[in-house]
């Protein structure tokens, strides 16, 4: 089935869409990361997307690329919804930012840079969001040992 | 009956443990340190069909100079417990913790890099509340606990805990 939107990004950004789908309503494409921002600006700009509701990653370890940014966004002019997808490789864990385009995507970029270590180029204020300063390592990535804790005071017994 | 005999019903004669305890145990000014969601049961137990006031434990003070007792009611993470120590620090001698629920007492199901699993990992605790989250009557069992605890205490005890 074809989609307006899925279709518009695919003939605007060719080499750019990896893969898209759509399952009951639900269209995602899957986008280069040295795409995103261009992508998310179109998006904004052109097809009336003027909501970044959730903005998040997770790790598929061991597979390369190991990460996956997640964008959700949401056109309250048109009530459509996109997923954007970006396979992101541990050694170069680095997408520009779209706090420029959305402000709400600074806090988002934050907690991702935070749970996960994918760096955001041109993000204003790049700091941990969630965890304490002198924290090491990234929680939510797989390899980060699961009962490793770094507490803050030293814990007594 | 002793000096009360001898010199009539105008006073009575006790140990000072005694009449100071029973004065502590009633009076307690509860600091709450409501961090999740056992709150809305601690909110419970203060409010009048539990009526905590029923046992002395009327005023929750929201400062810790202020307060007897430490209600950690909720999840404490490695992020936050500088800041519960330094509330406990702050609260002035004789002072108890209540650990107010599972996670409170060993991090509950939250066994993960950002919880504190106990808060006695990080200052010392009087009663553990378990439940998740406890009912209002197991709060003031605790509360009632805490108060048959004070009662065998001595004011000389826990200067430098």
């Amino acid at each position: 089935m074809s989609s307006y939107l899925l279709d518009t990004l695919k003939a605007r950004f060719t080499d750019a869409v990896l893969a898209t789908h759509a399952f009951r309503g639900d269209e995602t494409a899957v986008i280069r990361k040295e795409a995103l921002a261009e992508a998310a600006a179109f998006l904004k700009k052109e097809l009336g997307f003027d909501f970044l509701m959730d903005l998040t990653a997770a790790d598929y370890l061991p597979r390369e690329p190991r990460f996956e940014l997640v964008c959700h966004f949401y056109s309250s002019a048109h009530n459509y919804r996109l997923r954007l997808k970006c396979p992101v490789p541990a050694d170069d864990a680095a997408v520009d930012s779209l706090t420029p385009l959305w402000a709400g995507a600074n806090w988002f970029e934050r907690e991702v840079y935070d749970m996960f270590g994918i760096k955001f180029n041109g993000h204003p204020d790049l700091r941990r969001i969630l965890m304490y300063d002198g924290f090491e390592g990234h929680p939510l990535r797989k390899d980060y040992p699961l009962k490793k804790r770094q507490p803050r005071l030293p814990h007594k017994d | 009956m002793g000096l009360e005999t001898a010199l009539g019903h105008s006073f009575l004669t006790t140990r000072l443990d005694a009449a100071v305890n029973w004065g502590r145990k009633y009076s307690f000014f509860q600091y709450p340190f409501v961090t999740a969601c056992c709150g809305m049961e601690y909110m419970s137990t203060f409010a009048s069909v539990y009526d905590i006031s029923r046992f002395g434990a009327e005023y929750p003070r929201f400062s810790p100079r202020q307060a007897d007792v430490l209600f950690v009611v909720g999840t404490v993470n490695e992020k936050l417990a500088p800041v519960l120590k330094r509330v406990y620090d702050q609260m002035c001698e004789p002072k108890w913790v209540v650990s107010f629920g599972v996670c409170a007492t060993s991090g509950g199901f939250y066994d993960n890099y950002a919880t504190v699993q106990g808060i006695d990992k990080i200052i010392p605790v009087d009663i553990y509340i378990p439940g998740c989250p406890p009912r209002p009557e197991a709060v003031l069992d605790a509360l009632i606990k805490l108060q048959q605890k004070v009662a065998k205490e001595s004011v000389l005890d826990r200067k430098y805990r």
